[in-house]
């Protein structure tokens, strides 16, 4: 059964539909939020490819935000605030926590503190996770391909997306920068409809 | 709030509220003005000092984050890397006005603990954090590399 049908049940109520005590609890469906549309909202696309395209572009407005891309970046040196080359001018390094001698560690604490973002877990992407000037299109492939998204299983990218503490931080960042659209809970509710939904990726925009 | 932190190997409890700046308590409470302010957002490294020894720019270290690790600060770093740090940065005359000076040598001496033999591009960017107004930038990459045993000739 795919979750948006399971979402539509939870919330119109199904005595007679197999559904017992004994089932997992299902994810209430999630409102809108700050941008950021819920899985309802596309429950009127009737084709079900289109509709999976659909909800990778929602998943976009997060993908493409600085708060994604920042830590995806291109290049070796991170992006900072609305997409600017970090100053100082850090690389990721080996290990994706900064060079010897100048750790993301050196600045970048467990928390927020005044305006330097913080997170426990905070360091880049591998370099092959890069999609800063990619086109959704391009990222939409790119996260499903193995060797291009850590390793990742379906099951772990949507765990990934749904639950890491890291990608958490996206929705909490210091008073002066902008959150990413929506909430990280709404956002693994699109993408768990996206992977249900066959995970189909929107179309290149033509030239 | 009362806080205990180890400062060069000792103890030390202060009195000050928990989302204290670092550097605010070391200067300020505790009198260790080897660490300097330069701009408190993270921007120059003058403040930088070591965390359980990681290099950690002290202005935008909360106190309360440092309760039960080790700092050390300009003041009470030893060992091998520091005394040959210390030794090529008299040696090669390299500070000018000495103010980002104190932030330099920690995070040279983190930079050759991780980096034993640093190439000149290892240099760049553990040192990209510090930022020297003098722009004594060619003293330090040669005070490093000296320190990490090069000869003067691999150092130009």
């Amino acid at each position: 059964m795919r979750p948006l049908l399971l979402l539509l049940l939870v919330a119109t109520g199904c005595d007679d539909c197999g559904a017992t005590d004994e089932a997992e609890p299902v994810a209430e469906a999630l409102p809108a939020s700050a941008g950021l549309r819920s899985v309802a909202d596309f429950a009127d696309i009737a084709d079900e490819r289109e509709r999976s395209a659909a909800l990778f572009e929602e998943m976009g407005k997060v993908l493409l935000h600085p708060r994604c891309v920042n830590c995806h970046p291109a290049g070796e040196r991170p992006l900072q605030r609305a997409g600017e080359p970090h100053q100082p001018h850090v690389v990721r390094g080996e290990d994706g926590h900064g060079a010897p001698g100048l750790p993301c560690a050196s600045c970048h604490g467990e928390a927020n503190f005044l305006t330097v973002p913080g997170n426990p877990h905070w360091h880049l992407a591998p370099a092959e996770m890069a999609w800063e000037g990619e086109t959704l299109a391009a990222i939409c492939e790119q996260i499903q391909d193995e060797s291009r998204n850590g390793g990742k299983s379906m099951d772990e990218l949507l765990e990934h997306m749904a639950e890491d503490e890291l990608v958490a931080y996206g929705w909490e960042p210091p008073e002066h920068l902008e959150p990413a659209p929506g909430n990280q809970a709404l956002f693994g509710q699109l993408a768990r409809e996206w992977a249900a939904t066959g995970a189909h990726c929107p179309r290149e925009a033509a030239e | 709030m009362s806080v205990t932190i180890e400062i060069n190997g000792e103890a030390r409890e202060v009195d000050v509220a928990e989302d204290t700046p670092l550097l605010w308590v070391l200067r300020d409470h505790l009198g260790l003005t080897g660490t300097k302010y330069g701009c408190g957002v993270a921007q120059c490294g003058a403040c930088t000092v070591h965390v359980d020894g990681v290099p950690r720019r002290a202005c935008v270290t909360p106190v309360a984050s440092v309760s039960g690790k080790s700092v050390v600060t300009i003041e009470g770093v030893e060992g091998p890397e520091a005394d040959a740090v210390r030794s090529a940065w008299v040696e090669l005359a390299v500070p000018q006005c000495g103010y980002c000076q104190s932030g330099q040598i920690m995070s040279a001496v983190a930079l050759l603990r991780s980096r034993p033999t640093p190439s000149d591009e290892d240099i760049d960017r553990g040192m990209a954090g510090n930022i020297c107004r003098c722009a004594t930038y060619v003293r330090i990459r040669r005070a490093i590399g000296r320190a990490a045993g090069r000869s003067e000739g691999d150092e130009e």
